[in-house]
């Protein structure tokens, strides 16, 4: 089933925008050549935050979070490997993608570990950009609870990943 | 903010070399990150890519429509007020429908927008309910198919990069859910308050 779910969805939708007379081609073309784009745009950003990520691994600090969080991320149910990931996540896209690729390069990428990784990434936001880029475009200065409700929901996100991980 | 968070993590990184006498690894390691980072990126360049492709299909396709038509009887049940006008109502289906295919490129100006229009409906500089429902929904990762990390995971030899949707979608459900309960416990508090 999900073998073939990206497979038909592929073709389905390619075979809808063909139904509808439009030249799928140049959009691949033109998609593509902006997924580049956007490459290159998070390119720097991964530089300077891997170095960064690789000098707390080799340094031992990543350890010594790691087993002063504990306690706490015992309480939450979350692995403490996880948790630069978790306090990175709702501010910066690049740096929790940064410390989710180191966490599935060292732990594995199908280990428990690297996956939960890839769940809580693939399931939260970057909130406090999200926040800041819609509410200061429209000019709305008092956020009144956003922020407390969306970090909530991020925390949810946390503690289900580290169970939905484990679950499928 | 980001500043902040690279020197933070550079003086970390230096302290606990001290303590743990690891200092003669740093620079290897700090040079190593930095070739890492573009090895990662050369990987994950052909999926980027095809993802971007098909988004643009999917957005040329007019699926961002269809998929907000479908949902429109939910938002008129989550966003009353806003769900009156025409135009709110389409900046917001839009923006939902747009996140939900991970088109990020057009989910933002949608959002944005209808943040102004429900702004522009309210009036004043402050977050309505309706607003900070919207919010929730939009930094609870709502996206179908969480490209990029299927992308990072296929570049390090997963044997199923999309394997993991599953987990992703139930976390999803439950994250938002939990915003959206959030969200309106809050309002009931602020207003008492």
């Amino acid at each position: 089933m999900l073998d073939l779910l990206i497979p038909l969805l592929l073709i389905g939708v390619s075979v809808f925008a063909l139904a509808r007379r439009q030249d799928v081609y140049s959009a691949l073309l033109e998609g593509g050549l902006g997924g580049l784009k956007l490459l290159a745009s998070i390119a720097p950003a991964l530089v300077v935050l891997l170095t960064a990520v690789h000098m707390l691994r080799a340094s031992g600090a990543i350890e010594l979070l790691t087993r002063l969080l504990a306690p706490v991320s015992r309480l939450a149910g979350i692995p403490a490997e996880t948790l630069p990931l978790v306090l990175l996540r709702p501010f910066s896209g690049s740096a929790a993608l940064a410390v989710g690729a180191d966490l599935m390069t060292v732990y594995g990428v199908d280990s428990l570990i690297g996956r939960t990784a890839a769940v809580m990434l693939g399931s939260t936001e970057t909130t406090f950009y999200t926040i800041s880029v819609y509410f200061g475009a429209a000019g709305i200065k008092k956020t009144r609870y956003a922020i407390p409700a969306a970090l909530i929901a991020d925390l949810t996100g946390f503690v289900a990943a580290s169970l939905t991980a484990r679950l499928f | 903010m980001m500043g902040y968070i690279w020197v933070g993590m550079l003086v970390l990184s230096v302290c606990a070399a001290l303590a743990e006498g690891r200092l003669g690894v740093l620079t290897g390691a700090a040079m190593e990150g930095a070739s890492s980072a573009v090895a990662l990126c050369l990987s994950l360049a052909g999926a980027l890519c095809l993802w971007s492709a098909f988004a643009k299909v999917m957005e040329k396709a007019g699926l961002t429509e269809k998929l907000g038509r479908l949902m429109q009887p939910l938002f008129r049940r989550l966003f009353p007020q806003a769900s009156r006008d025409p135009v709110a109502l389409g900046c917001l289906t839009g923006n939902v429908s747009a996140n939900l295919l991970g088109l990020g490129n057009a989910a933002t100006p949608m959002g944005i927008a209808a943040v102004r229009r429900m702004k522009a409906l309210s009036g004043g500089a402050e977050a309505s309910d309706e607003m900070c429902l919207l919010i929730v929904m939009n930094t609870a990762s709502i996206q179908l198919l969480p490209t990029t990390v299927a992308a990072v995971r296929a570049s390090l030899g997963a044997q199923g990069p999309f394997d993991i949707l599953p987990a992703v979608w139930l976390t999803s459900i439950l994250s938002v859910a939990a915003g959206i309960a959030a969200a309106k416990l809050l309002r009931r508090v602020t207003r008492r308050a």
